[in-house]
């Protein structure tokens, strides 16, 4: 059989064309499934797309390159359910484009680190993380705090997020600007509609500063918000086995 | 279109290939010009601003040809594109190391070029700086310099397409430069080995086109009635990373003149889109790519032919097409459904076999030259090198058991086994071809010291080994004091500790990464002799005595 390989070397387009196929297989065969079969995704309660100021946060995260040393993906083994808390589920990452799973934890993961600490924490770590915890290796990123939030385009964030799959409404994108702003306002005019569109979302001045919107507000509020959408005490696992 | 007339096409005045580039050049001018008038996003100003300089640099470059009356005898090889990639490679390859012991550095002292009010340097940022540079700049460099040499050599055709060689070279370094400058200032798409944001995804898909086009143009018109087992594996990594590239970099921009996007997939398919490129990034670009340098460069080293023809064909369809399955083990244990983890570790493990009928393949073909290794230390640079082919080849199988991966994933042993295969493989392998090309290119009898070539082999093996040995302990170490449990019952480390004992062997690592890049230096200061055509005489005078004791 080796003797006919002599067909494909004399020809460089045909070799060409039998490459491609046989490197299209593997991809084809196990990344295509993943479309279509209803149990790649567990069916849980709770997962929102990010709110705006959420989604500004995570551009940030995003443009830091965080991903280079911190995972979003706890694994179903017995120390890290006990260290992070609950195993990932596939569904809460759904609206996450692209995905941060991480491939290394130089720092820890950080999936469920909403609400396990305070705004005032994330904000002290962030300026000076070893102020904190002097055994850290990880970047100052102290000018969050003095940059104003550039929200001139967050309703265009939200169209090319619609137009790759995350359900944000008409009326989500139209009221970015104003949910985004109103995120950072306790006493906001338009509090129930913005809680309606984005159900539980937490309102308050992250960076404790109310005289502008900073990089430090979306940054903690996309923290603050990692793990946090879904109801475990709801949450069926045998139904979702895969 | 038969070889021939491409050829006649490519050699008439206004050509097919001058009338590609001098296109390319004007939509990329007119795109950067009305992205810098419209954008109000200043970084994709700044970028366009880059791109506009870029094409008008391109623009009078191609008067100048054209008023130069240059013709280029239609009979003779294109060697000017690889002098240049030969250049462009060491530059790169110098860049990336440095910035690999930058970041190194800070994680071993972690204050080093962090400054609190301007995060260019900041780790994240530095990261996939250092990870493009190697890979891409350095690398991809190197396998385009060989390719265009090595296609033409067993073609025995000039490459096709006139000025497009020359349109790949400088389209696909100024990719670079784009991804680079973008890094630092903070554009990216956050998906690992594929940061660089759509438009520059868009003009590498151009430049890897032509790419393409000029590889299999000077196959079709070549004069060998066989194509050469080294162009299988140029040709595969040219047509799989085309592919890989397109599907995993699908993204919806924010708009036409900002440079943030959202790619196209989410969460979990996107995490398994990405590592279906992520690992055949090293498939395809680190391995296939290689290979193909080692099926030219060992044989013509050794002055032996391979090993096995028919081994090659096995090793070549089976690797291949084993590769491209191998992704998950990257997502053991996470959120991807099992039945894709089973399969990617499956896989995984088959892969042992062809890459290990590779291994062979490359040692065996030294049976009965084994005397070089004694006399000759570009050869030995890269046997060691197909060695740690070898071992990391091994050591990957392994990891994507998942058992094994449960302790080594999110661990220094990752980064270790990545090394172990960058810096032994790769960077031995393309050192050997760069040691190998100067003396061709510049047509010298021999290198200007092949006792430099000694210093950096031992420096940089010294280097590699402090790298790799302490990755390995300090990633199982972190591993086991993750799941560490105390007596009672609880978990016996928070997670600050485990960062605080990794203290030590991360300065041991940057000490490695340091000795790697001195091994560099010597690198390009031998290469810039020997290109000058300097010989240090008395090292010869010696040497030549050596080689008078026959071989045992």
């Amino acid at each position: 059989m080796l003797d006919r390989h002599e067909i494909l070397e004399k020809r460089g387009l045909l070799l060409s064309v039998a490459i491609l196929v046989v490197v299209a297989i593997g991809g084809i065969v196990e990344i295509a499934p993943l479309f279509y079969l209803e149990s790649t995704i567990e069916k849980v309660k709770g997962v929102r797309p990010y709110s705006p100021l959420e989604l500004a946060g995570r551009n940030i995260y995003l443009r830091e390159g965080c991903y280079t040393c911190h995972s979003q993906m706890v694994r179903p083994l017995r120390d890290e359910v006990e260290r992070y808390g609950h195993y990932s589920l596939a569904a809460e990452s759904m609206y996450d484009h692209p995905f941060q799973w991480g491939s290394k934890r130089t720092g820890p993961d950080l999936a469920r680190v909403g609400g396990k600490y305070s705004d005032a924490w994330h904000q002290q770590h962030l300026v000076d993380p070893r102020s904190v915890v002097p055994e850290s290796v990880m970047p100052p990123y102290a000018m969050l705090n003095e940059r104003a939030l550039d929200y001139s385009q967050v309703e265009a964030w939200l169209k090319a997020n619609r137009v790759v799959g995350v359900p944000y409404t008409d009326e989500m994108i139209e009221n970015a600007k104003n949910d985004l702003e109103a995120q950072v306002d306790p006493f906001s005019e338009i509090y129930d509609d913005f809680i309606a569109r984005y159900p539980k979302a937490q309102i308050r001045e992250f960076d404790g500063d109310p005289r502008k919107i900073t990089e430090m507000d979306a940054m903690i509020a996309y923290l603050q918000v990692l793990g946090t959408m879904v109801d475990f005490s709801t949450y069926e696992a045998e139904e979702n086995y895969r | 279109m038969s070889g021939t007339q491409m050829q006649s096409q490519a050699s008439t005045d206004l050509g097919g290939d001058r009338m590609f580039v001098w296109g390319m050049l004007i939509i990329l001018a007119f795109w950067s010009l009305f992205t810098v008038a419209r954008s109000a996003d200043p970084l994709m100003g700044a970028h366009a601003a880059l791109f506009l300089g870029a094409s008008v640099i391109g623009i009078f470059a191609m008067i100048a040809h054209r008023t130069s009356g240059y013709v280029a005898e239609s009979d003779s090889y294109e060697m000017g594109v690889v002098k240049a990639g030969v250049f462009a490679s060491v530059f790169w390859g110098i860049a990336g190391f440095l910035v690999g012991v930058i970041i190194a550095g800070q994680l071993a002292f972690p204050n080093l070029l962090y400054f609190p009010e301007l995060p260019w340097t900041s780790f994240g940022r530095l990261r996939p700086l250092h990870t493009s540079a190697v890979i891409f700049a350095f690398g991809g460099n190197v396998l385009i310099a060989t390719s265009f040499y090595v296609v033409q050599r067993t073609s025995r055709a000039r490459l096709w397409g006139g000025l497009t060689p020359w349109f790949v070279f400088w389209g696909y370094n100024l990719f670079i430069v784009i991804a680079a400058t973008g890094y630092l200032m903070g554009i990216t798409q956050s998906k690992e080995y594929a940061e660089p944001e759509w438009y520059a995804d868009l003009w590498l898909t151009i430049v890897w086109v032509a790419y393409l086009f000029v590889f299999l143009g000077t196959l079709l018109k070549r004069k060998e009635p066989h194509i050469y087992v080294a162009n299988w594996f140029y040709l595969a990594f040219i047509v799989t990373i085309a592919m890989l590239h397109i599907v995993n970099n699908l993204a919806v921009p924010v708009s036409l003149t900002s440079s943030k996007s959202y790619s196209l997939f989410a969460g979990v398919q996107d995490a398994l889109t990405q590592w279906w490129y992520g690992h055949n990034a090293v498939g395809f670009f680190l391995t296939a790519g290689f290979l193909a340098i080692m099926y030219y460069f060992i044989p013509k080293k050794a002055e032996r032919p391979v090993y096995s023809y028919r081994l090659s064909i096995v090793h070549f369809w089976s690797l291949i097409f084993i590769y491209i399955w191998a992704g998950p083990h990257h997502l053991h244990y996470t959120a991807l459904p099992e039945w894709a983890q089973t399969l990617g570790m499956t896989f995984s493990i088959m892969l042992w076999m062809p890459s290990w009928g590779g291994m062979i393949n490359g040692l065996m073909t030294l049976s009965g030259a084994w005397d070089k290794l004694r006399t000759d230390p570009v050869l030995r640079m890269m046997v060691v090198s197909v060695a740690f082919y070898g071992m990391s080849t091994f050591e990957g199988p392994l990891m994507s058991i998942r058992a094994v991966n449960s302790l080594s994933h999110y661990t220094d042993w990752t980064i270790g086994h990545v090394h172990s295969g960058a810096l032994g493989w790769v960077g031995y392998i393309s050192f050997g071809a760069l040691y190998c090309l100067v003396p061709w290119l510049w047509k010298r009898k021999e290198l200007y010291s092949r006792q430099l070539v000694e210093w950096h082999f031992w420096i940089s093996t010294l280097g590699i080994l402090l790298y790799i040995t302490s990755m390995w302990v300090s990633g199982i170490m972190q591993g086991m004091m993750w799941r560490a449990y105390n007596e009672f019952g609880f978990l016996e480390y928070s997670f600050v500790e485990t960062v605080e004992a990794m203290n030590p062997y991360y300065i041991i690592r940057m000490l490695g990464g340091v000795l790697f890049l001195i091994g560099a230096f010597i690198m390009a200061y031998n290469l810039w002799r020997t290109a000058r055509g300097d010989v240090r005489e008395k090292e010869y005078v010696r040497d030549a005595n050596i080689a008078a004791i026959p071989a045992e």
